[in-house]
C-alpha cells in the first residue's frame, strides 16, 4: 500500500466549529455518489416505474376522466381544462412520491438490515454528512420525475403560463421536504408494520389533497385539516404557476416547505448520532 | 520507548445500569499487535466501538493516536481501519466498487482511491472477484474484503472485531496469514476474539477480560506460564465416573480440574502423569497429553461459563 493519504478539497470542514465538525466533514457528497452507484446498478428499474406511474394517472383521469368533467374552477375562481387541472398536482406528487421511496423504504432497509450507515459513521463521515446525502439523492430522483413530467405536460399543452417554468424548483423544493421529513420519520421506525403507516398516511394524502378536485368540495372543518398537510401546499404552488395563477400568498406554501425540510434534517441528524455513534 | 497509539484509563461504559466495560485499562505501541480475549458479553466489541470513536465513554480515559474521541472523532476515524465483527459491505455495489465508494467516503481523491482498490483486492487475493457482486462471495472472501476496505484509507491502526468468527478452518488460515502480513509491514492491530490459537498466532500481547473488567494482562507465553502448566493431560473415564475418579487422583499433577466429559490434569511431563493414574490401576478410556495453550488460561481464569 502506498504511503499517500492526500485528501480531496471537498473536505472543507476544518474552518467549522467544533460542534458541527464532528457531524459534518463536508463530504455528503460521497453518500449521493454511492447511492446513484447503487440505484444505476440494482434499482434502476424501480426507478422507471415511478416515473410513469404519475404520467399513467394523467392519461387515466385527465385525459379519460376529463371528457366527462369539461372544466374545473380553482380556488381564485379561473376556469381550466380538468386536465391542466389535475397535471399540476400530480407533478406535485411525482416529487413527493420519488423523495419519498428514496427517504423511507430504502433508508428503512439501508438501517435495519444492511448496516450500510454503521459502515458510513466509522469513516471520517458525520451524520449530517449521511443525511444529507441521502436527502440529495432523494431529492434528485424526485427532479428527474419532475422534469420527465413535465416535459410530458408540455407535449399536452397543460402548462398554460410562462410561470410553469417556475414548478421546476418549486417541485424540488417539495422533494426536499419530503425527503428530509421521510427519513426523519423512517429513523424512527423499527418494525415493517410502522412502515406500513407511511403508507397509510401517503395514500389519502394523495387522493384528498386538492389533486382530483378543488378543496371548495369539502366541508370548512375538512379543509382546514387537508391544508395543514404538506401535498396540498405543493399541489397548490406547483397548480399556480403552471395554470399562471400567481400571487404573494403562495411564498406560504414555500415556507412551509423550508420549515419541512430543515425539521426534517436536525431530527434525521441528531437520530443517526444517536443511533450509530451513542 | 515511542508514544503509545492507545491509552485507556479506568475506561468505563455504562448502559443505563449495566455496565459493559468497568475499568479496563491498556495501551497499544505503534506497530504492536494487541488482543482483547473473552467469552461473549465480556465487554470486548463495546470497547472497541469507543476505540473506534463510535461510541462515547461514561467516565475515564482514552487517547487514540494522542486525541481524545470526545473532541475529535472524525479526525480518529480517518486514521482508523474498521472491521466490524458481522460484515457490513455494501451488497447494493460491486467487489471493486465497496472499496471505491469506501474510500470516497474518507474525502480521497478517485484517482488514489483507484490505485489502492487494485493494490487491495490483489492483497485480499480477489483480484478475480473484482466485478462480482458480494452476496456471491464466500464467507472467507467476504472477510478478506471487508479487510480491504478497511485498509483503502492507509489506517495507522486496524481494529479488528472476531475476525475469523465464522469461517471454516482453511479460510481462517488464509486470513491469519493476511492479518500477519500487515502485522510485519508495521500495521498496529487491535483484536478481539475468544479463539485462544487465534491470540496465540496474531497477538504480541493480550489481556483477558470477562464481565467488564480485565483479568489478566501479557504476552501468550507469560500468560501460560502464569495461569497453566507447561502440559495438560485430558483423560476420560466416561460422564458418569469423571467425578468418582477425580477424587482418587489427588497428588497427581499441580492442578486437576473436572469437566463434565473429561478430567484436565495440570503438569509440567503428562505423561508422568499418565504413568502414575495407570499404575494406580486407573484406566482411561482414552487420554491425550498437549501443550497447554491461551485456552487452559481463558478458562482458569474465566471459569466455566465459557461453556454456555
Amino acid at each position: 500500500m502506498s504511503g499517500v493519504t492526500e485528501r480531496d478539497p471537498v473536505q472543507s470542514s476544518a474552518a467549522l466549529p467544533r460542534p458541527i465538525r464532528s457531524l459534518y466533514a463536508g463530504n455528503a457528497r460521497a453518500v449521493m455518489l454511492r447511492g446513484w452507484r447503487a440505484t444505476r446498478s440494482t434499482n434502476w428499474l424501480v426507478v422507471v416505474s415511478g416515473f410513469f406511474e404519475p404520467i399513467f394517472y394523467l392519461l387515466a383521469m385527465g385525459i379519460g376522466l376529463g371528457t366527462l368533467v369539461g372544466t374545473v374552477t380553482t380556488a381564485s375562481g379561473q376556469e381550466v381544462a380538468y386536465p391542466a387541472f389535475i397535471a399540476p398536482a400530480l407533478l406535485a406528487v411525482a416529487a413527493m412520491n420519488g423523495a419519498i421511496y428514496d427517504s423511507t423504504w430504502n433508508v428503512f432497509f439501508k438501517m435495519q438490515f444492511t448496516k450500510l450507515y454503521e459502515g458510513m459513521l466509522s469513516t471520517s463521515l458525520g451524520p449530517l454528512d449521511v443525511a444529507l446525502g441521502e436527502i440529495l439523492l432523494a431529492l434528485l430522483r424526485g427532479a428527474l420525475y419532475a422534469v420527465g413530467f413535465q416535459l410530458v405536460m408540455q407535449a399536452l399543452g397543460l402548462n398554460l403560463s410562462w410561470w410553469a417554468i417556475l414548478a421546476l424548483p418549486a417541485v424540488l423544493l417539495i422533494a426536499l421536504g419530503f425527503a428530509s421529513l421521510g427519513m426523519a420519520v423512517t429513523s424512527y421506525m423499527k418494525t415493517f408494520q410502522q412502515m406500513d403507516w407511511v403508507n397509510f398516511i401517503l395514500l389519502p394524502m394523495f387522493l384528498f389533497s386538492a389533486t382530483f378536485y378543488p378543496l371548495t368540495v369539502y366541508p370548512e372543518w375538512l379543509q382546514g385539516v387537508i391544508q395543514a398537510l404538506p401535498l396540498w401546499h405543493g399541489v397548490e404552488l406547483v397548480r399556480g404557476l403552471t395554470t399562471g395563477d400567481v400571487g404573494w400568498g403562495m411564498l406560504w406554501h414555500v415556507l412551509y416547505y423550508v420549515v419541512m425540510a430543515v425539521v426534517g434534517i436536525v431530527f434525521t441528524t441528531r437520530r443517526l448520532r444517536t443511533l450509530f455513534l451513542d | 520507548m515511542p508514544a503509545p497509539v492507545i491509552v485507556a484509563r479506568d475506561l468505563v461504559k455504562r448502559y443505563g445500569e449495566f455496565a459493559a466495560v468497568d475499568g479496563i485499562s491498556f495501551e497499544v505501541a505503534p506497530g504492536e499487535s494487541f488482543g482483547l480475549l473473552g467469552p461473549n458479553g465480556a465487554g470486548k466489541s463495546t470497547t472497541m466501538r469507543m476505540v473506534g470513536a463510535v461510541s462515547t465513554r461514561t467516565a475515564g480515559e482514552l487517547s487514540i493516536l494522542g486525541l481524545d474521541p470526545d473532541a475529535f472523532g472524525p479526525e480518529i476515524r480517518s486514521q482508523l481501519g474498521v472491521v466490524p465483527q458481522s460484515d457490513n459491505l455494501d451488497t447494493e455495489l460491486r467487489v471493486r466498487e465497496n472499496l471505491l465508494v469506501y474510500g470516497r467516503y474518507f474525502g480521497l481523491p478517485a484517482k488514489v482511491v483507484a490505485k489502492r482498490a487494485d493494490e487491495l483486492l490483489a492483497f485480499a487475493q480477489l483480484e478475480e472477484k473484482g466485478k462480482a457482486k458480494v452476496d456471491a462471495l464466500s464467507g472467507g472472501m467476504k472477510r478478506r474484503l471487508t479487510i480491504a476496505r478497511a485498509l483503502i484509507n492507509d489506517p495507522s491502526v486496524l481494529l479488528l472485531d472476531e475476525p475469523t468468527t465464522g469461517l471454516d478452518p482453511q479460510a481462517r488460515h488464509i486470513l491469519w496469514d493476511r492479518l500477519f502480513r500487515l502485522k510485519e509491514q508495521g500495521t498496529t492491530l487491535l483484536l478481539t476474539t475468544h479463539y485462544m490459537d487465534e491470540a496465540e498466532q496474531l497477538c504480541d500481547r493480550l489481556v483477558v477480560v470477562d464481565k467488564g473488567a480485565i483479568m489478566a494482562e501479557g504476552t501468550p507465553a507469560e500468560l501460560i506460564r502464569r495461569y497453566s502448566s507447561r502440559e495438560v493431560l485430558e483423560v476420560r473415564f466416561g460422564s458418569d465416573r469423571n467425578v468418582g475418579v477425580a477424587e482418587r487422583l489427588s497428588g497427581i499433577g499441580e492442578r486437576t480440574e473436572v469437566l463434565p466429559d473429561r478430567i484436565l490434569i495440570y503438569s509440567d511431563n503428562g505423561e508422568a502423569e499418565l504413568e502414575r493414574i495407570t499404575d494406580a490401576g486407573l484406566h482411561p478410556i482414552t487420554s491425550l497429553v498437549r501443550r497447554s495453550s491461551l485456552e487452559d488460561v481463558f478458562l482458569r481464569l474465566t471459569g466455566r461459563s465459557l461453556i454456555e
